[in-house]
């Protein structure tokens, strides 16, 4: 076999490259930095493989065609940033309800409101996890190389593929804009996952069936299956409703097709964790801090090891739990004022003594100020 | 204990730091990815480039870092730099105290009147690129090539087959013209 091609890829390029290869036909948004080069990418790439690129008015506008795209068919994806987010939650809050596949990627920049157009942050890890208002499980990941962006991006569709939900792509600013070389995958070396559809005759067609994993088969809208979308709690034929014993079960239907399913979805990267007395947890571009900052303390003695999370949501509890049980100590790494750190203070046990490192200054923490911490703590 | 270690370790050797810098739109960034790419699709090793991304599109300072390595690349900037290319005074003053003690300097001598080291190589790179090569735009090219020359970490085919794959089409000739006086001027200053 011919030695695969050897290429230097832009972040935000690998995402487009990622989604296509995924199956998106379908990109709607509006550009905003750090995001931009996807919304350039999609609008070069699509209309030559016969999809859909439409530069929209705005936020809301651009997650509402891509739920309509997702509903008539078709893989979808929009790519913004924290402020053009922050407008879309009230869309993305309706696919969760409608239950709609779609992908939103945010390269986020310092915030709140339009903040730091240029500079890095990932003080978007809770919004991703609860943007909309309501009850309901999200799914976010977080690469933290170019390679990964590709591979991660496929995982994105395919999870929301197979959950019928809405996924979010956590990437940053150093993520969107950095390049490295990679080899990109051959054409069915990554499995893609398509949209499971209704086999039954339409008049047979319940749309939001309680099926045995609760995902229901999706028709594309104009197939002849007839059904409403709403975003009005709704039974399983679709209609609106305000009966407590249909109420509790959408809303656990929502959240157990995800929840029940976490094996499928939790992806970590562990290293070094094996004889490790204090452990780095981290996500996105600050695993690559940290992954430096731990092969440097290791040739130096110090029993230290590394956590990322490629899955930031739904949470891994029990993984993470079973990971750091033999630490002392856990800190974790993140461009913010703290949000992880208080979900690894849920999960871990009372004696793991866990110390919070935040950088919130637009810029990348360094290895060297992971080293300094790792120093302060020991 | 662990802690008296850990302040003493260097930079790993795996990783070659290389930072291009000079003022917004004398081409470092482009610079950056063509060095990365050079090195990275030709050859073995990995290399990852990154920039201080803002509104310095003009006139301000810009940076723009490859690191190269055989193993993965994990922090994507550079941290001690094993090459500094300088284009301007103000990029000299800011970066020198982070080039390695046995790192590689490159000046242009057209806009930096001082270095702090006898240990440096000087090419008039703007000076060049307007009196010979015709246009005062290919200045980071010569540097480029210059850089090749003088370190070897990528062959002058293959930076000479990503820069006119990158060239803008009619600009060929004027950026092999810019390769040559790279290379050329640069073999001079080695012996």
């Amino acid at each position: 076999m011919a030695q695969k091609k050897r290429v230097l890829m832009l972040g935000n390029l690998a995402c487009v490259h990622g989604a296509i290869y995924a199956g998106m036909r379908f990109y709607a948004g509006y550009p905003i930095t750090p995001s931009t080069e996807i919304a350039e990418g999609c609008a070069r790439e699509l209309p030559r493989i016969g999809g859909r690129f439409i530069q929209m008015e705005d936020e809301i506008g651009s997650i509402a065609a891509v739920v309509g795209a997702s509903i008539a068919g078709l893989k979808a994806m929009t790519a913004t940033s924290g402020p053009g987010y922050s407008l879309m939650v009230e869309n993305i809050g309706y696919a969760y309800m409608t239950e709609t596949p779609c992908v939103i990627v945010n390269v986020q920049r310092g915030g709140p409101s339009t903040g730091l157009p240029t500079k890095v942050s990932q003080s978007d890890t809770m919004q991703a996890r609860w943007g909309p208002h309501g009850d309901f499980t999200a799914i976010t990941v977080a690469p933290s190389t170019i390679s990964d962006t590709v591979s991660e991006t496929i995982r994105a569709f395919n999870l929301a593929e197979r959950f019928r939900t809405p996924v979010t792509v956590l990437l940053d600013e150093v993520m969107g804009h950095m390049r490295e070389i990679i080899t990109l995958p051959e054409p069915g070396e990554i499995e893609v996952l398509e949209r499971v559809r209704p086999t039954c005759p339409p008049e047979e067609f319940v749309p939001f069936e309680r099926t045995p994993n609760l995902v229901t088969p999706m028709p594309r809208y104009g197939d002849g299956y007839r059904y409403i979308v709403t975003g009005l709690t709704h039974d399983q034929m679709g209609f609106t409703t305000n009966k407590p014993e249909e109420i509790t079960p959408k809303l656990d239907k929502l959240r157990n097709k995800i929840e029940n399913y976490k094996e499928e979805i939790i992806k970590l990267r562990v290293e070094m964790m094996e004889d490790a007395e204090i452990a780095f947890v981290s996500y996105g571009s600050v695993s690559r801090t940290a992954f430096q900052a731990i092969d440097i303390a290791r040739k130096a003695g110090v029993k230290v090891g590394g956590v990322q999370l490629y899955t930031i949501w739904p949470f891994p509890d029990k993984e993470l739990a079973e990971l750091c049980n033999r630490c002392n100590k856990v800190i974790v790494a993140e461009l913010n004022m703290g949000q992880i750190v208080n979900e690894v203070r849920r999960v871990l046990p009372p004696d793991v003594s866990i110390h919070s490192l935040r950088r919130y200054d637009g810029e990348i923490l360094t290895p060297m100020q992971l080293l300094e911490k790792l120093e302060e703590v020991l | 204990m662990a802690n008296e270690r850990i302040n003493k370790i260097e930079v790993p050797e795996d990783r070659f730091e290389m930072r291009l810098s000079g003022s917004g739109g004398q081409g470092m960034i482009l610079g950056a990815v063509i060095m990365a790419e050079a090195i990275g699709s030709t050859g073995e090793k990995n290399t990852v480039q990154t920039q201080s991304y803002g509104p310095e599109a003009r006139g301000g300072a810009s940076k723009a870092d490859v690191v190269v390595s055989s193993n993965e690349i994990f922090y994507p900037k550079a941290m001690k730099f094993d090459l500094l290319l300088a284009m301007t005074q103000e990029a000299l003053d800011a970066y020198y105290p982070d080039l390695k003690e046995n790192g590689i300097l490159i000046v242009d001598d057209t806009l930096v009147t001082k270095v702090p080291t006898d240990k440096h190589y000087g090419l008039p790179f703007t000076q060049l690129a307007r009196e010979e090569a015709g246009h005062v735009m290919v200045a980071n090219v010569i540097a480029l090539a210059a850089i090749a020359e003088l370190t070897g970490i990528v062959s002058r085919e293959a930076l000479t087959e990503t820069v006119l794959g990158r060239a803008p089409r009619g600009t060929e000739e004027k950026n092999k013209k810019a390769l040559e006086i790279g290379f050329r001027e640069a073999a001079k200053l080695k012996k």
